[in-house]
């Protein structure tokens, strides 16, 4: 259940050789682990998930798992607690992905200057994604945002705001913010490294031909960025969508479901529900959305991967 | 620092005094961001009475005792996580090398097919399968066991591992590969004397990739484990009490976790990008 991609045509051919059945498989053979190995590790999980999305199978039931049809599907299309998990996931990885992405080229415009301490500031600037992401979310929950002694109630009285109970009353945003502090770090590397790339000739003749700081920006420096905010934001949303660790920790999913995204529905479903076959239906659903994103997200890739490896 | 006072003009000036400011603009910014890893540090430091006022202390009397409490219990926990890491991460490196191999070096027929669907995988959310793979770790005898996470963790990171190794072994010089070639030297020399001291530095950033995010994880773990194999993120959950003060206990196990991956991506800032973007940003 793995998304393959042809692609278009490869970007560096890498000393193609005739070859006969023996030199074939010599090629072959040191890729054949790694391959098994991930064939094995993550296909078969979801070939049962795709068996048990047709099971009925409780695991505080007794009775064992029996075959009970699309039962379990037309209960995830009818269950609104699944389509507002779907939609919540999308809602705070887009939100997410982008803010950070806005950011993260501010930060590495910032990071780009000549200025004293330069590589202190990257250092502090990178710094939130490395801090472990059930750490940040604990961290956040208690000492900065909680309503009686958090440091941000503290920062923010000057601004009229006095014991603001943050998870309870912005409880997506508190969270949403988390996860655009963890992932900002990794848009601005990114970024930076792009901006770094940037041939100095060119900006110097735009500099010599009289044009605004504003205009180079906006018409030499962005296109050539482009490539690297694209792979930013496809990096970003493959891991941002899993985001768990932020919701348990936080907010638990609530106040009732109103942080409760797909990954923490689905420990739900396991953990509390027991119900194996309706959260297996719930992850072949989501499996077959992801396979539609992923195969434009793949595309993406490719073009990517390209302009990278032929401008080495 | 290069303008000397009696030859500044007013342009030069100008110019120099915005730098000045973009400088400052750029040390609040990196200052406000730091700002909550600071608070943890700060807080983990604190007796337990002064974590929880209002308003928020800043002054206090500094005290080791939350981190003394921190490495009276986390001892199964940062032991498992150990295990788990390292191990995951070498099994990724034994793995990966001959497979980035045969996508670069010596390229199978369609390696290009091969590349994409090791990172396709990367794509299909792990949590969709959750269920099952309870299911089948409690059939195989693997709930609650290291093995589990260890061979979980080599499978989230072996397709990252090998787009990046890859990204490395591309970079051999051709030329060496061919005079190693005409020296007589098998596939076997050639990756032990010509490819593996090229790309050693790249198997180093790999291997940091690998071990930042298998140390990170908390998904996995806190659904197929419990005490046996608890790592370090549950030993955080852990340290969350029900009931009485604990704010500066948890800052101090926060930081303690955090601190190893804080430092090799301080030391290692470089490999991070690369690493990062999976070989794609040299």
């Amino acid at each position: 259940m793995a998304v393959v991609e042809a692609g278009t045509a490869p970007q560096v051919e890498v000393r193609p050789r005739g070859a006969s059945r023996r030199e074939r498989w010599q090629r072959r053979l040191p890729l054949l682990p790694a391959l098994i190995y991930i064939v094995v590790v993550t296909q078969i999980p979801f070939l049962v998930t795709l068996w048990y999305s047709f099971q009925n199978y409780f695991f505080d039931v007794p009775a064992p798992a029996h075959f009970t049809g699309f039962s379990n599907y037309t209960a995830a299309f009818t269950n609104t607690a699944f389509r507002g998990a779907l939609l919540r996931s999308v809602e705070m990885t887009v939100i997410a992905v982008i803010v950070a992405m806005i950011l993260g080229v501010a930060f590495a415009v910032l990071l780009d200057r000549k200025f004293i301490g330069r590589g202190v500031v990257r250092t502090l600037i990178i710094t939130p994604f490395l801090v472990m992401p059930a750490a940040a979310a604990l961290v956040w929950a208690g000492p900065m945002l909680d309503p009686n002694f958090g440091l941000l109630n503290y920062l923010l009285q000057p601004f009229g705001v006095h014991h603001v109970a943050w998870l309870s009353t912005h409880a997506l945003g508190s969270v949403i913010v988390v996860m655009i502090w963890q992932w900002t770090p990794f848009m601005t590397l990114i970024v930076l490294a792009g901006l770094q790339s940037q041939p100095p000739d060119v900006l110097e003749a735009a500099k010599v031909d009289g044009a605004g700081a504003l205009a180079t920006f906006r018409e030499l420096t962005l296109p050539h960025l482009r490539p690297y905010i694209e792979l930013g934001i496809l990096l970003g949303s493959i891991y941002l969508v899993n985001t768990f660790d932020q919701v348990r920790l936080m907010t638990n999913g609530g106040p009732g479901t109103t942080t409760t995204n797909l990954p923490f529905y689905l420990y739900q479903q396991v953990n509390y529900a027991f119900d194996v076959g309706g959260a297996a239906a719930a992850g072949v659903i989501t499996v077959i959305l992801t396979i539609i994103v992923a195969t434009f997200a793949l595309r993406m890739f490719a073009r990517v991967f390209q302009f990278e490896e032929a401008g080495s | 620092m290069s303008a000397v006072p009696s030859r500044a003009g007013p342009r030069r000036f100008r110019q120099m005094s915005g730098q000045v400011g973009w400088g400052v603009v750029a040390w609040v910014v990196g200052i406000a961001f730091f700002l909550p890893v600071l608070w943890m540090v700060i807080t983990a430091f604190k007796p337990e009475s002064a974590a929880e006022t209002w308003p928020p202390r800043f002054v206090f009397s500094p005290t080791l005792a939350e981190f003394r409490l921190v490495f009276a219990g986390w001892g199964p926990y940062v032991t498992h996580s150990v295990i788990a890491t390292v191990g995951s991460t070498v099994l990724v490196l034994v793995l990966g090398v001959p497979a980035a191999y045969a996508l670069s070096v010596h390229p199978v027929k369609r390696w290009r097919d091969g590349l994409f669907f090791f990172i396709s995988t990367k794509m299909l959310p792990i949590v969709a399968a959750i269920g099952p793979l309870y299911v089948i770790a409690l059939k195989a005898h693997l709930l609650d066991s290291i093995w589990v996470l260890i061979i979980l963790y080599t499978a989230m990171n072996l397709p990252l591992a090998i787009w990046m190794i890859r990204s490395f072994m591309l970079e051999v010089p051709g030329e060496l590969l061919e005079a190693a070639r005409l020296d007589g030297a098998g596939r076997i020399r050639e990756i032990t004397e010509v490819i593996m001291p090229v790309v050693s530095p790249g198997l180093v950033s790999t291997a940091l990739i690998c071990v930042i995010f298998a140390w990170n994880e908390l998904f996995l773990a806190l659904n197929l484990t419990v005490t046996n194999a608890a790592t370090m993120p549950m030993y955080l959950i852990s340290s969350v009490p029900q009931e009485g003060l604990y704010i500066a206990h948890l800052s101090a196990a926060a930081t303690i976790a955090s601190v190893p991956v804080i430092a090799v991506g301080w030391i290692a800032q470089r490999s991070l990008v690369r690493g990062l973007s999976m070989g794609a940003i040299k």
